[in-house]
């Protein structure tokens, strides 16, 4: 009942409008695109969707399995589990404010949530089913999915398309956007006992000392926590430190033969690591991740595309450490320029941590408390 | 729809679009040199200005610079055939500082031909670095095109023997930009002669690469963007067909064509420079062809900074900058403008403007 009126209010707000209409506090208004506007049948039928476990190669397996909204729509595991309890190699990032992201998955290789919602059902370590054809046969012959994807798209059931599913996948999770957090209370509401003492002292960490919000930003009117670009920030560089050279050079080879990168990245360790130049081949950017929001962090543990990091605590010793977790770990060759030791001491520390509490929505405030 | 779709086929062909501008890893076939089926490439990194502060304590910033070029020139596949260190390896001179900067740099697969920066050479005249390196001017052929490595940073004995008590303070004078004590560089009466020399059993439809650390041009003479005897030099390379000048020092992206020599510029790993042309109290004379880099972001230490790796296809150069933190760019050389050309953001509607908030 509760989650229901949750997505009423949201409907409500990207149904009126997409650009004019209020969008939670510390937010912009979600993005949507021109040739899949929101409607309401649509995003009920994507709901279904998202939630429809019929979708994978063992039945058990929807986006919700990995995107739980019970966990912060994360699956608070290391790396995710699909179909027969396969794993990838990559921490579920969370839906939570996906609409804003300007590039999907942690290398970027996918421009929108449209294309980001077919990936997963075919990927042999997450749904599992040998292509888009298999979902479609299922979906295709389910009353429920018929009438409303006649509703919606005005499609034949023997004309419903992938598009159309992913479409209306898409449409269902451009309304989980969450803001209306302390921070923005605090920060674009006026109220200056939204956060506490120790909060605003990690506040100004967070924008000076601790060098957080070059990547995590804050603007002046709203605050998506993240630049929407990649960097090696030292994540995962030891399962191929001094085998870069050729784990780029079997990518390649294996991309030009026709390797599907969704795939290749998610079933090779190794070459998950190379990051975002498993997309764009520059070596500029082996091992560089797309920037992260921030926003419900405190409920979306584990941390980092390999899920290597366990609390907020040790995510401030990473960073802290210039790029490792104790300090005499080695550091990536690879290490962005932005990454260098912070020179926090404890307090601070805690006080960084108190701030990214504060970055809660009050939809999760419930899981934070846990 | 289209844009979406675009957009979507961008990411996916990325790779495809921003080649030339990236790794063409595993794609690169250079035709290069006389004789045909000798391809060939090579990598470029230079400016690390490695400095000590104590004991086997280093200036973090500029370490990461040169560790990192090194491992993304490692990527190169297939393997360039050399590496060329353009000079200042060192920031005021000392052993510890090229001992420390030929250890990173001793990570690099391949050979590696070095050039002379005045950091480099100032403390001890280049006593030190010539012990680890061997001379500082050479020139060796491979693959049908003649290199030629210059100490384009020599200056006049006097400054150079008697005006300073210290070989600290020459050191320190030389590092300084618009110092009304500095002197210029100059390649010098000893070597042109040698190259006068070196280059007589030269074919005139030999390829030849020229590298030294200062631009054999005239640029900027307040910051030694400068050779003071550079027009005599160039008087030597104007009987051949095809001409580059590779340097170092400048900190920034340059190219431009003077008769029949191409020149580039390369990047340090270490810092960016300003464009003379933002400089505003002095009069510039940054080469037209320039297309200057947005401003760096001052939060990505690497911003601005990079190195090269280049190819010499009819033997001309084409420079592909590897850019951290910004946009990789190629400068490669136009045949029918007879000059080198920025391929992407020549066009002015096309640059990408400079960031204006901080």
């Amino acid at each position: 009942m509760q989650r229901s009126l949750v997505w009423l209010t949201s409907i409500a707000l990207l149904v009126a409008g997409t650009a004019t209409v209020a969008a939670p506090l510390g937010l912009p208004p979600v993005p949507v695109p021109a040739d899949n506007p929101q409607t309401a049948a649509k995003i009920k039928l994507g709901d279904k969707l998202y939630h429809d476990t019929r979708l994978s190669a063992d039945g058990k397996v929807s986006c919700s399995t990995c995107h739980d909204e019970a966990k912060g729509f994360t699956d608070h595991l290391q790396v995710s589990k699909g179909f027969n309890g396969l794993t990838g190699t990559r921490n579920a990032p969370t839906v939570i404010n996906a609409a804003y992201m300007t590039t999907l998955f942690w290398d970027g290789r996918e421009p929108d949530l449209e294309g980001q919602s077919k990936q997963p059902p075919i990927n042999p370590v997450e749904g599992g089913l040998a292509n888009h054809d298999m979902l479609l046969e299922i979906v295709r012959q389910d009353p429920e999915y018929i009438k409303a994807f006649r509703e919606v798209f005005g499609a034949d059931a023997a004309d419903i398309s992938i598009d159309d599913v992913a479409r209306a996948i898409a449409s269902f999770e451009r309304t989980i956007v969450a803001g209306d957090s302390p921070f923005d209370r605090y920060f674009y509401g006026g109220d200056p006992k939204a956060m506490t003492e120790a909060q605003v002292r990690g506040f100004a960490l967070y924008t000076g000392k601790g060098r957080c919000v070059s990547c995590h930003r804050i603007e002046q009117t709203q605050a998506l926590f993240t630049d929407n670009r990649f960097h090696n920030i030292g994540v995962g560089f030891k399962s191929i430190q001094g085998k870069e050279d050729e784990t780029a050079a079997a990518f390649v080879k294996e991309k030009r033969a026709g390797a599907n990168v969704d795939v290749t990245v998610l079933t090779q360790a190794n070459m998950s690591e190379l990051g975002r130049f498993a997309v764009t081949e520059n070596i500029t950017q082996v091992g560089a991740f797309k920037t992260p929001t921030l926003r419900n962090i405190a409920v979306t543990e584990p941390y980092m595309h390999d899920g290597s990091l366990k609390t907020l605590e040790e995510v401030v010793d990473f960073y802290n450490n210039g790029g490792r977790l104790k300090d005499t770990d080695p550091v990536s060759d690879f290490l962005s320029g932005g990454i260098r030791p912070l020179k926090l001491t404890d307090p601070e520390k805690k006080d960084l941590v108190a701030f990214l509490q504060a970055l809660t929505s009050p939809e999760y405030a419930a899981q934070a408390s846990k | 729809m289209s844009k979406t779709i675009n957009r979507r086929e961008f990411l996916k062909r990325g790779s495809a679009l921003v080649a030339a501008g990236s790794l063409p890893l595993s794609l690169v076939e250079v035709a290069f040199g006389k004789a045909a089926g000798e391809n060939f490439t090579f990598a470029y990194i230079s400016d690390s200005h490695i400095t000590h502060v104590k004991g086997s304590e280093f200036v973090r910033n500029w370490d990461r610079g040169l560790i990192r070029a090194v491992a993304e020139a490692n990527l190169l596949d297939p393997r360039p055939d050399f590496i060329f260190y353009g000079g200042d390896i060192a920031q005021l001179g000392k052993a510890e500082e090229i001992d420390h900067g030929l250890e990173i740099l001793g990570g690099l697969n391949g050979k590696v031909h070095y050039v002379m920066g005045e950091h480099d050479y100032y403390l001890d005249l280049g006593d030190y670095w010539k012990k680890q390196l061997g001379p500082d001017h050479y020139s060796f052929d491979h693959k049908g095109v003649h290199f030629v490595v210059l100490n384009s940073i020599l200056t006049f004995d006097d400054w150079t023997n008697n005006k300073w008590p210290t070989a600290a303070e020459r050191m320190h004078q030389m590092a300084r930009l618009d110092n009304p004590q500095g002197s210029p560089f100059m390649v010098g009466d000893a070597q042109r002669e040698w190259l006068k020399t070196d280059l007589e059993k030269v074919g005139k439809d030999t390829p030849v690469v020229v590298f030294s650390h200062s631009p054999i041009q005239k640029i900027h003479k307040g910051w030694n963007f400068w050779t003071d005897d550079a027009e005599q030099v160039q008087a030597l390379l104007k009987p051949f067909d095809k001409v580059t000048v590779i340097y170092g020092h400048v900190h920034q992206i340059q190219y431009n064509q003077i008769g029949n020599i191409s020149f580039h510029s390369a990047m340090a790993t270490a810092w960016p420079w300003p464009y003379p042309s933002t400089y505003t109290q002095v009069q510039t004379w940054l080469p037209k062809l320039t297309v200057e880099m947005n401003r760096a972001d001052p939060f990505f230490e690497r911003d601005a900074t990079g190195w090269q790796f280049i190819n010499l296809h009819t033997g001309n150069v084409d420079m592909s900058y590897m850019l951290p933190d910004n946009s990789n760019r190629v400068v490669a050389f136009d045949t029918r403008a007879g000059k080198p050309v920025d391929t992407k953001y020549q066009a002015v509607a096309n640059r990408i403007p400079p960031q204006t908030h901080y």
